[in-house]
């Protein structure tokens, strides 16, 4: 057997026993999620209750689940996003997909900024409006691979989001003595300011995502073709 | 009604999942592994699940088969054919 086998072996022995100490020991209390179904619009303020179980009751988890997105795009464009200088792009498409990418492109900013907004009142969020910001801003550039995203701008927005991110949650451990915490009081329930700071967590959720998926998206298009 | 979507939807997530194994063409099956993707958010809707269906609309169908397209160009398994279109556009100049 060589090593990859044996790794191999060793990962599939690892899963099954992880699987059977999960199915062995896992209580399933339905009563957590009835719980939160009934509590959560008077305690939170949101109209949509997985917000409130994303951004409130496990904002801890969001936050780890940020930077597993971080690790992995990182580790992506750096292994896959490296460009030789003098490599060619590739030539512009045709007439019809670039002025349909033209076309396309406000009509795609304004559908994920309105599902990053509205996430505290209909389903979607952060993560969903991200990821088609990311691909606003990604179909131009698929149109004509010769144009540039500005990745030190991408990055600054990345970074200031997250920090914004964490700067919330501080403010909130501080203010109520819980990190993540919601500030702000609650509101009135299904108006778009409402459900305290909750809305500004996952714009700034929103815009990190976005950035992020679009600088990876865009360093990968512009690698050369390896032969 | 809703038996039946989600009944064609698991069809069309087998068939596609199976024709992932059985293409020949990477790019084919990366397209297949995006209607894999698709038909799972629709039941996800089905099962009134519409955080999840969006994320799966537009992660798992959008984000991550572009991502693996992309991949497939950089490592070479991809081709653009550059060369039948630079003939072209430089006749249609002519």
């Amino acid at each position: 057997m060589n090593l990859r086998q044996i790794t191999s072996l060793i990962f599939i022995i690892g899963l099954g026993l992880l699987l059977g100490a999960v199915l062995k020991t896992l209580a399933y209390d339905i009563t957590v999620g009835m719980t939160i179904l009934d509590i959560a619009p008077t305690e939170v303020g949101t109209a949509n209750i997985v917000t409130s179980v994303l951004l409130a009751y496990r904002g801890l988890d969001t936050l780890g689940e940020l930077t597993i997105l971080f690790v992995a795009a990182t580790a992506a464009g750096m292994v896959l996003g490296q460009r030789r200088p003098d490599a060619p792009f590739e030539p512009d498409a045709g007439f019809i997909l670039r002025t349909a990418a033209d076309l396309l492109f406000p009509f795609m900013i304004i559908l994920g900024v309105y599902i990053i907004l509205h996430g505290h009142l209909t389903p979607g969020g952060g993560f969903q409006g991200g990821a088609i910001l990311a691909a606003a801003f990604f179909v131009p550039i698929l149109a004509s691979p010769a144009s540039r995203l500005n990745h030190k701008m991408s990055s600054t927005i990345e970074g200031l989001a997250g920090v914004a991110f964490i700067i919330i949650g501080l403010v909130a451990l501080f203010d109520k003595g819980d990190f993540l915490a919601p500030l702000f009081g609650t509101g009135e329930v299904g108006q778009l300011f409402s459900a305290g700071s909750l809305p500004l967590l996952y714009l700034a959720v929103g815009l990190k995502v976005g950035a992020e998926l679009a600088g990876l998206l865009a360093r990968l298009q512009e690698t050369e073709v390896s032969d | 009604m809703l038996f039946w979507i989600a009944l064609i939807s698991l069809i069309v997530m087998l068939g596609a999942a199976f024709a992932v194994l059985f293409l020949q063409h990477y790019l084919a099956a990366t397209a297949a592994v995006s209607v894999v993707s698709l038909a799972l958010s629709v039941l996800f809707v089905v099962l009134q699940a519409p955080d999840v269906a969006l994320a799966e609309a537009a992660v798992g169908a959008g984000i991550s088969s572009v991502i693996l397209a992309l991949t497939l160009r950089r490592v070479g398994l991809w081709k653009i054919e550059t060369k039948d279109r630079t003939d072209n556009e430089s006749t249609s100049n002519n």
